[in-house]
Order: structure tokens, then sequence, then C-alpha cells
């Protein structure tokens, strides 16, 4: 039993550690949206938390506790000129906005020769263990868990569903967007630093615009209402591709354009019929069934 | 230095005519249709499905082919936007699921075409428009005529449209629905037929763009889509939110200022000029260059 068990760890070890690496992107995204905002510049930061780490560790030869605090801080740092500026903006512009920042961060390091340009970085030594991704994500879960219930966290509710009204109450609107947007990217950027000496390199092309759809798409589809719901959204959307290989031969399409459709109609259904995420089911279903059930 | 020009309006007439089709949505709906680049592609391989196994000449598979287009938008309007409307979250809704359909329809292309680049068989196109080429005397370059076939499209195309929303009565609609949906249902107009039309045309005028821009580069691929949906997304902000003066002006400036950073600064700085651009508009002017004063943004 315990063998089958390691055995199946083993050839499973990459998707363990991807569910933890997408979970935690999946809250970067999260966070401004618990506040309503649709801030996409999370392929960004993760960007800047990757190459700062991975030159650390390379051309700097730091500790990696230490790497890790900087993949953290830097992001959250930069994080605070870009937010000024683009929080006024609301809706798809604070959307456009940041996707353009997350381009140009990526068009950039393409252009800079002192990381290899499209090339990115490689042979950087494998540091991140799955323990510690898992152990990271549980501390983010704690803090995010903490806001619930908290002043902060009633604030930042009042933000998402009446952001005129909050501001009348009293509540700072802009520092509390501008703290979810540095929290956001200081995750990211741990995430980045983790992925970087998880998969031995870094190159521009893992930073694109595709990407943080995805982190957005894990968040929306598992639930951007409760904190654990960007979770259960990446471990799902993250599991799903190896179960659908499986099934593709069977359905006669090729496992690629499959794992895309199934990823769009899953999308599709959840933002039509569950807007608050697949966490929401259970609860939708026993209303359902309630509602079904004679007096 | 002329010839930088003339290729510049050449690029720059497709990304007007994309960019077009994605601000009449924008601009009436106030929602961002990501699926936009993905009729662009699709509409590609249609026309390249057409002319190969229907053997139709592409003079006739341009018209069908744009027809066809329009009905994925009518698709993408019934699927991915009227659900949502009146829901309070319906802007980032619709974004996601338009995002999804984009999805679903790079699916299919990747199942039906292959990941890999196609190509309009040698004879599509009469040889002689692209070996000859016209002298253009004052600019000092020359133009092919498949470059000029295809800006004249374009601009057709352009021209078309700008009379349809000024002059028609579906025009006037759609500007009334722009304005507020619910005074123009009061009014008498068909709120759910507007939008659905402007969906129609807008998706047609894109699926027109990936056809020319198939044809020009011939080069076909379900992730063809990605070199067009955020550069027109720079378009149109920096032309201004539902101005069509303003995406088209944009369309061609951004033709022309790649085509100049090519040439002077090198293929990989391409691209950073129009999210650099995008970003600067999107924070300075969020109404973008031609667009009115609006409270929607700020």
């Amino acid at each position: 039993m315990l063998d089958a068990l390691l055995s199946f760890y083993d050839s499973y070890q990459s998707t363990v550690a991807y569910v933890g690496i997408n979970a935690l992107l999946a809250l970067s995204v999260y966070t401004s949206l618990s506040c309503g905002q649709l801030a996409l510049a999370s392929s960004g930061f993760a960007a800047i938390g990757a190459y700062a780490s991975a030159l650390l560790t390379l051309r700097a030869g730091w500790p990696f506790p230490l790497v890790l605090g900087v993949a953290v801080l830097l992001p959250a740092v930069l994080a605070l000129p870009l937010g000024l500026p683009v929080l006024r903006l609301k809706g798809v512009f604070l959307a456009i906005a940041t996707i353009a920042f997350g381009e140009v961060i990526r068009i950039g390091l393409i252009n800079w020769a002192y990381v290899k340009g499209a090339e990115g970085l490689v042979a950087i030594p494998q540091k991140t263990s799955v323990w510690m991704i898992y152990l990271l994500l549980a501390a983010a879960l704690f803090v995010l868990g903490r806001l619930r219930g908290s002043k902060w966290g009633f604030a930042l509710e009042a933000i998402r569903e009446d952001e005129p009204a909050a501001q009348t109450m009293g509540i700072p609107t802009g520092q509390y967007k501008l703290s979810m947007l540095v929290l956001g990217a200081a995750l990211a950027g741990l995430a980045g630093a983790l992925e970087a000496h998880f998969t031995f390199m870094v190159a521009p092309n893992g930073f694109t615009f595709r990407r943080v759809v995805d982190m957005l798409v894990f968040a929306v589809v598992g639930g951007a209402q409760l904190y654990w719901g960007p979770v259960a959204g990446a471990a799902f959307l993250t599991i799903l591709p190896e179960l659908l290989r499986d099934l593709a031969p069977r359905v006669g399409i090729e496992p690629g354009p499959l794992r895309l459709l199934v990823n769009g109609l899953l999308l599709l259904l959840v933002i039509l019929f569950l807007p608050s995420g697949l966490v929401s089911l259970p609860r939708q279903v026993r209303r359902f069934r309630a509602a079904r059930s004679p007096e | 230095m002329g010839q930088q020009i003339i290729n510049g309006l050449f690029l720059g007439s497709i990304y007007a005519l994309f960019a077009l089709g994605y601000t009449l949505v924008f601009g009436v709906l106030d929602i961002l249709n990501l699926a936009h680049a993905a009729v662009f592609m699709l509409a590609s391989f249609f026309a390249l499905a057409l002319s190969t196994q229907l053997h139709l000449p592409i003079a006739g598979a341009l018209p069908l082919t744009m027809v066809l287009a329009g009905l994925l938008g009518l698709l993408l309007e019934r699927v991915a936007f009227r659900p949502l409307r009146g829901r309070a979250d319906s802007n980032i809704a619709g974004l996601i699921s338009s995002l999804a359909m984009a999805t679903v329809f790079e699916a299919i292309a990747l199942e039906v075409w292959g990941p890999n680049i196609r190509r309009f068989p040698e004879g599509t196109l009469p040889a002689a428009t692209v070996s000859f080429r016209i002298e253009i005397p004052l600019v000092g370059g020359s133009v092919s005529l498949l470059q000029l076939a295809v800006i004249s499209v374009a601009m057709v195309l352009v021209l078309g449209l700008t009379f349809l929303v000024r002059r028609s009565r579906l025009g006037r609609e759609v500007r009334a629905v722009a304005e507020s949906p619910r005074a123009a249902q009061v009014l008498g107009v068909n709120v759910d037929r507007t939008i659905a039309a402007s969906f129609f045309i807008s998706s047609a005028l894109g699926g027109a763009a990936g056809i020319l821009y198939g044809l020009s580069y011939n080069a076909i691929s379900p992730d063809m889509g990605g070199s067009v949906e955020l550069k027109g997304l720079a378009v149109i902000i920096v032309g201004g939110m539902g101005s069509m003066p303003g995406a088209v002006v944009a369309g061609f400036a951004l033709g022309l200022i790649e085509v100049f950073v090519v040439a002077h600064l090198g293929a990989s700085f391409r691209d950073a000029v129009s999210f650099a651009a995008l970003f600067l508009v999107v924070v300075l002017r969020p109404r973008g260059l031609f667009g009115a004063a609006s409270m929607r943004e700020a």
C-alpha cells in the first residue's frame, strides 16, 4: 500500500508541485479580486521574482531562504509605483493596463542580453522541494484566512460590493486596493522563484498573457469569493490534463485540443451557472434539492 | 524610407480592420470580446478550406467567409454575452466567458487543422499579384498588387462600416443602444437584435482581417490570433473607447511605427512599442486620443 502510494507520488511529483505553484499564482490574482479589482499583472511579478531569484542563486550564490525573501519583497516594492497610477482605473481598464505591464516586463526580458534574452537562464540548481511549496502555500492561506471576518476582511468585501459606498463610509479604499495588489505581487514573486528553482530554468515565454489568463481561470473556476476557492481551482485544473490524457484516445480527440476544449467549456459553464465557482457547487446542489423536495 | 511607409500602411490597414470590429462591440456593450482574435483565426482557416476543398476563387471565398465569421459572432453573443446581460459583474464575467469561447474555438482549430502552420496552395492568387510591383513615384517605394488589394479591401470595409453607422437605421439604433440601452428600448429599438447585429458585423470585419492577414503572410495557424489580440486592444484603447475613426487612425499609426521600429531597432522591440503606448495611454489618458470624455473609466 505504502509502496503503491510512493510510486504514485514519484510519477506525479511534478504535478503535485505544480498544484502548489499554481495555487500560489491563483491566489496572487485572487487578492485583488477579493476587493473587486481585476488586476492581471501577476505574470509580470512572477517573472520579476523568478529572474531575481535565479540571478541571485546563479551569479551571487546566495542561500535559498534569502533568495526567496528577495523574490517576495522585490515585486511587492515594485507593485507600489505600478499600483498608484493604475488602481485609479476601473474594471476592464485596470485589466488592460496591468496586462500591458506584464507584456512590457516580458518583452524587456527578451531584449535584455544580461539574462540571455529569449533563451532565458538555464541550469538553475533545483532547490525547491515539494514540502517547501506546500509550507509556503499554507502560510499564505493562513494569512488570507485570518483576513476573513476581520475589520480588514469586511473592508475588502465592502469595496468589492460597492466601492463608492465603502468610500463614503470612511474606508480608505485606495490603501486597501494597493495593499492587496502588493500582497498579490509578493505571492506571484514567490511562486515564480519556487518554479524557477524547481524546473531548472526561467524564460520570458513562461510569463505570457496566456499564463496570467490561466491564473485568472484557476481563481474563477475554483471560486473567487472564498480564499480557498483559487486553490481548489488550481488543483482541479492542474490535475485535469493528467486525467484527460488517458481519456483522449477513447473519445478520439488529441490530448492537446481536448484539454483546451474541456477548459473552455468548463470555464463557460462556471461563469454562466456557478458565478461563485466550483467550491459553491455543494451549496448550490443542496439549495436545488431543498427547492425540489416536497414539503 | 518610402518602402517602409508603404509596408507600414499595409500592415496598419489590417490592424485597423481588426480593431474596427473590436471597438464596435466595445463601444456598444462596453464589454471586451476577447474571442475576437479567435474569430480572426478561424476565418482564416475557413477561407483556406473554401479555397482548397471547394476550389472557390479567393474573391468568392472572402465574402462567404465574412458571413461565416459573422455567424460565429452571433453564436458568441448568444452563448457568452446575452446570458450575462443585467448581471452586476457582467463586465468581468463577459471578459471571462468570451475567453472561454476563444479557448473552445482554438481547440476546434487545433483538432481540425492541427498545430502546424498551413499555407494557401500555390496558384490561389495569380502569380502577378505578388511579383508585379507598382512604383510609387513621390514616396520612393513600390507596392505589390496583393498589398494594394488588401489595402483597398480594408479601406472599402472601413468606409462601408462608417457609412452604416453614420447613415443607416441600424447604425442609428447601434448608437442609441451604446448611449443607453434602456432609453433605446423605451423608444422602440429592439435592443437584443441590435446587439446581435453589432456582433455579426464586428465578427465579419474581424474575419475579413483574418483572411487578409492569412493571405498576405501566407501563414495560418491556431495561435495566429495571439499576434493581434493584444495589439488590437492597444489600438482601440489608444484610439479611444468606441471611437471608430480613432481605431482606424491608431491602427495605421501602429502599423507604421512597428515597421520603423523593426527597421531601426530590431524585430524584438516591435511588440514593446504597442504595449508601452497602451500602458501610457491607459494610465495618462484613459479615454484615448480620440475618445470623448466619459464617466465610465475614471
